[in-house]
This record gives structure tokens, C-alpha cells and sequence, in this order.
């Protein structure tokens, strides 16, 4: 393209000017992670990460069905993880920093991307008739809040006990007991549902976007990542909502 | 056919814009769209009223001057096309079509429909070049071109620059743009010596003016070269591959 030589003096022949500068820090790792592409690759990196995370948190629980004693067995299994190549529970103390990590670098890139965006964008006077988006895709700045909110949510139940949202009856190690008082709050066991039902949706949306956003998609199987999106969403809220239904029906008690 | 129009009014950058309704009782359904704002815009000279400022050049879809948001639509309802390729066929009598202009911090509008969409310009400029060797003609298909890569690079090079990705995209993004140019050199054997300096350039330069991607897929939709956005992909794992490259050169100074 030729880059013409625009009249001076006419204000209205002035290319836009930029809308913001990034100042470049010179160590590349962290130039690229104040790129907006490169923000996108730490998202879905630790997406990654975090969609293991859940899957196998998922299929761990599973262990709820075959009763008390394996869950609680599953339950001390993780504390023991590597042992002895580690003392007791500090693996698993290396594995919960490697997720709190991956939740800091996942949340504050959306959290930036989100301000960069809303300053990008100019609103339409006229509706917006969108085509490709989807609910997913387009609620991903609430089911993302709803989903913390619900972690610490979760933490408090079930991990540090902590009241209300544990239950009087709480008590170190005892795994099976503590999630079978839980749930056995009808209002406790819908916070679970609903808030894997916005985690279902995240995934859905997440696990389509991030072959796209490392670029390592390939339209031959653009339709399958569709499908990978969509069973993994199945997966995860089918599985997690089992846990409270069943202790609801006394399927589990 | 009897169409109403609701369209953006707006006499200058600073100014207040507002949406004004304007009757075409005699539409022929083989008009295009920009058929329909002329005779409109006849109406108004005759009425000795401003007419309605629209972009617009070649009215085949090539050149990506025209470009309205129609009923909240890029180009309309019809996909793959650009607004002067839109007919009004494509609409029933009677109908009420809202017209906007493209909306995105960076495109201000200049007048009415019109908007400045010169940041793209500056995207290609940062890096939308190859070097080529001056001197006598160089021998025919001295350089091979793999048919894949030139159908990809063609595909790629379709865009038009109508910024209707843009206007599209609820980030306001320029991603399949900017992707589109890079791919259209980084897919040919010409385009590789600034390959990897062209990634970074151009990325940073799009991420000066423009929103990120969060992969609606709507700005595919919404072009009328149908470009996709697979090229995007390409682009992002482009970028990340550029940081390795650029530091592979011992400590070299980057050209330009």
C-alpha cells in the first residue's frame, strides 16, 4: 500500500491517532503478557489447566457413590499424593499454589482484557442483531464472577468449615459426612446446581476458544471442537450436579 | 415496494448526532441499497435539505468504502455480500430499516454514515509490505508457490478493508483485519523475510486502536469476503512463535 502524503493543515486528513501506548519493559515474557494476544495465550493456558482441574475434581468425587469409606480413603489418598517422595500433604500444598497461580493469571487477564475491551468499544443506537455469538460466549464476564464467588463459596463449606456456609456439624477429614450435611440444605444443594450450571457454560465457551486463541486450531476440526467443548460442559455439570441430587433423593447418605 | 429508513444523522465529528426517519414510497426491488439512499438523497436536494453522507466507490464489492450497519447487521441481512451488493429484494414491503454507522472508538464518525477508518491504514503501514529486489525483471516463476498456500494467501487477501469486523465484533476488535493482511503475505515465499517482524508490528499496532478478541465469531459472519477465522488462529500462534524468532537473532537490533 502506498502511504500517501496527506495535506497538512487539514485536521480532517489526520490518520486517528492511537488510543493507547504500551510501554515495552524489554523482557519479553512480560511484554507478551501485556499484549492483548499474548494475555489471550495466558487465559487459555491456565484454562487448560483449570479445566483439568475440575474434570479430575469431578471424576474424584465420583467416589461418593461407592460410599464413606472409599471417599474418605480418596480423600486421605490426596494429603499422601507422592509420598515419600514429599512429606504428607505438601504435594498436594505444590498442586493448590499451581492452582491459586493459574486462577491469579486467569482472572487478572480477563479482568484487563474486559476494561480494554469496554474502552474499545462504542455502543449501537440501533439492536444488535448477532449471528455467531452465543449465550455462552456472551455471558462469559458473569458465569466467570459467579464461578469465584461460588469457589470461595465452596472453600468455606467444605474445605475450611467456616459457618454459615459450612455446616454446624463440620469436622476435619470426615469428607463424606461433611458433604453429605451439606447437601442436605436444599438452598445449599441449589447454589451447587446453579453454580455448575454457569461452570457449564463457561467451559462450554472456554474449551471452543482456546484452541483459537493458542492458534492451534485447524478447520478440519473446527466441528469437533464443538463437540469436545460441549461434552466437556455435559461432563462437568451432569457429574457435579449428580452430587447434590443424590444426596437430596438419599441416594447418598 | 414503500421502505421507511431510520438513519444516523450527524453534521460533523464533534456534533450531536440523531436518528431521522425518511419515507421512499417508490423502491424497486433491483435496487441496492445504496440505490435506495441515492434516491433518497434526491428527494432531499430537491426538498433543498442536507443529504445523507455515505461512503461509497466502486458498488461491486471490491473496493470496501461502503459499509452501514443495517437493522443492527454489517452490511445488512444478506451474508457474504458488501452494502452496495445488498438488494432490496432482500426486504418486504412496508419494512422499517434502521442505518448506523460503524461503531468502534477508533472509527469516529466523520458525518452522518461515514466514519474515519484510517487506523487500519496505520495497522498497514506498520507492516503490510514486502521487500522486493528493483533491477532488471526477474525470470518467471523464479520464486515456487505452493497452490495451497497461494489459494490460502488469495483467500486471506480477499479483504477489502470495509471494517464491517469491526463494527461486528461486540469488543470491537480488528483481529480478522488485521489477520487477513498478515496471513495474505505470511502464507507467500515473498512475504518471509518480514515475517515475524511484520506479526509483531502489526499486532502491536491493531492492540493501540482496537479491542481484544473473545471468539463470537461474529466478525466472520459479518464479512462480506467471508474471510474466517481460522486466520485468526494463525495469527495468535504467529505472534507467540515471533517472540521465540526475534530473540533467536543474538541479540541483533530488529530492522525498522
Amino acid at each position: 500500500m502506498l502511504t500517501e502524503t496527506r495535506p497538512s493543515g487539514d485536521t480532517s486528513q489526520k490518520p486517528v491517532p492511537p488510543r493507547r501506548q504500551r510501554e515495552k519493559s524489554g523482557i519479553w515474557l512480560v511484554d507478551f503478557y501485556t499484549s492483548a494476544v499474548g494475555k489471550k495465550w495466558v487465559m487459555a493456558i491456565t484454562g487448560i489447566g483449570l479445566i483439568g482441574f475440575v474434570l479430575s475434581h469431578m471424576v474424584g468425587n465420583l467416589k461418593v457413590y461407592a460410599g464413606a469409606e472409599d471417599f474418605d480413603h480418596y480423600a486421605e489418598f490426596l494429603r499422601e499424593m507422592l509420598v515419600p517422595i514429599f512429606p504428607r500433604t505438601v504435594f498436594l500444598w505444590l498442586v493448590r499454589g499451581g492452582l491459586v497461580m493459574m486462577f491469579v493469571f486467569h482472572i487478572h487477564s480477563a479482568i484487563s482484557l474486559a476494561r480494554l475491551n469496554l474502552q474499545a468499544n462504542a455502543s449501537y443506537a440501533t439492536k444488535r442483531d448477532y449471528v455467531a455469538a452465543n449465550f455462552a460466549s456472551r455471558t462469559m464476564r458473569w458465569t466467570g464472577p459467579i464461578i469465584l464467588l461460588y469457589l470461595i463459596f465452596h472453600l468455606a463449606d467444605l474445605t475450611w468449615g467456616v459457618e454459615p456456609a459450612a455446616t454446624a456439624v463440620f469436622e476435619r477429614g470426615e469428607a463424606y459426612a461433611n458433604l453429605v450435611a451439606s447437601f442436605e440444605r436444599p438452598v445449599v444443594a441449589g447454589i451447587y446446581i446453579v453454580a455448575n450450571l454457569a461452570l457449564g457454560f463457561h467451559l462450554y465457551h472456554g474449551t471452543w476458544s482456546l484452541f483459537q486463541s493458542l492458534g492451534v486450531n485447524n478447520p478440519a476440526y473446527n466441528t469437533a471442537r464443538r463437540y469436545l467443548a460441549g461434552g466437556v460442559a455435559a461432563a462437568i455439570v451432569i457429574g457435579n450436579c449428580s452430587f447434590p441430587i443424590a444426596v437430596l433423593a438419599g441416594v447418598v447418605d | 415496494m414503500r421502505i421507511t429508513l431510520r438513519v444516523w444523522r450527524q453534521p460533523g465529528p464533534e456534533a450531536q448526532g440523531e436518528f431521522r426517519t425518511y419515507e421512499a414510497p417508490e423502491v424497486s426491488e433491483d435496487m441496492s441499497f445504496l440505490e435506495l439512499i441515492d434516491a433518497v438523497n434526491e428527494d432531499l436536494l430537491e426538498k433543498g435539505e442536507e443529504p445523507i453522507a455515505c461512503d461509497s466507490d466502486c458498488r461491486e464489492g471490491i473496493c470496501g468504502m461502503c459499509g452501514v450497519m443495517i437493522n443492527g447487521l454489517p452490511h445488512g441481512p444478506s451474508e457474504g455480500t458488501a452494502t452496495c451488493q445488498l438488494h432490496m429484494r432482500k426486504f418486504q414491503d412496508g419494512d422499517l430499516i434502521e442505518v448506523e454507522p460503524w461503531r468502534a472508538a477508533a472509527f469516529p464518525v466523520i458525518r452522518d454514515l461515514v466514519v474515519d477508518r484510517s487506523a487500519f491504514d496505520t495497522i498497514i503501514e506498520s507492516g503490510g509490505y514486502v521487500s522486493v529486489s528493483t533491477g532488471s525483471a526477474p525470470d518467471a516463476n523464479e520464486i515456487l508457490v505452493p497452490k495451497s498456500a497461494s489459494d490460502a494467501a488469495m483467500d486471506a487477501a480477499a479483504c477489502i478493508g470495509c471494517g464491517a469486523c469491526v463494527a461486528a465484533c461486540p469488543n470491537s476488535a480488528a483481529q480478522l483485519f488485521t489477520s487477513a493482511k498478515l496471513a495474505h503475505l505470511n502464507l507467500l515465499p515473498q512475504g518471509q523475510p518480514e515475517r515475524w517482524d511484520r506479526v509483531e508490528i502489526m499486532v502491536d499496532t491493531m492492540e493501540e486502536f482496537f479491542g481484544s478478541c473473545t471468539n463470537h465469531g461474529e466478525c466472520e459472519k459479518a464479512c462480506p469476503k467471508e474471510i474466517t477465522i481460522d486466520f485468526i488462529a494463525m495469527m495468535n500462534a504467529d505472534y507467540v512463535k515471533s517472540k521465540f524468532k526475534n530473540r533467536r537473532r543474538l541479540g541483533q537490533k530488529k530492522a525498522g
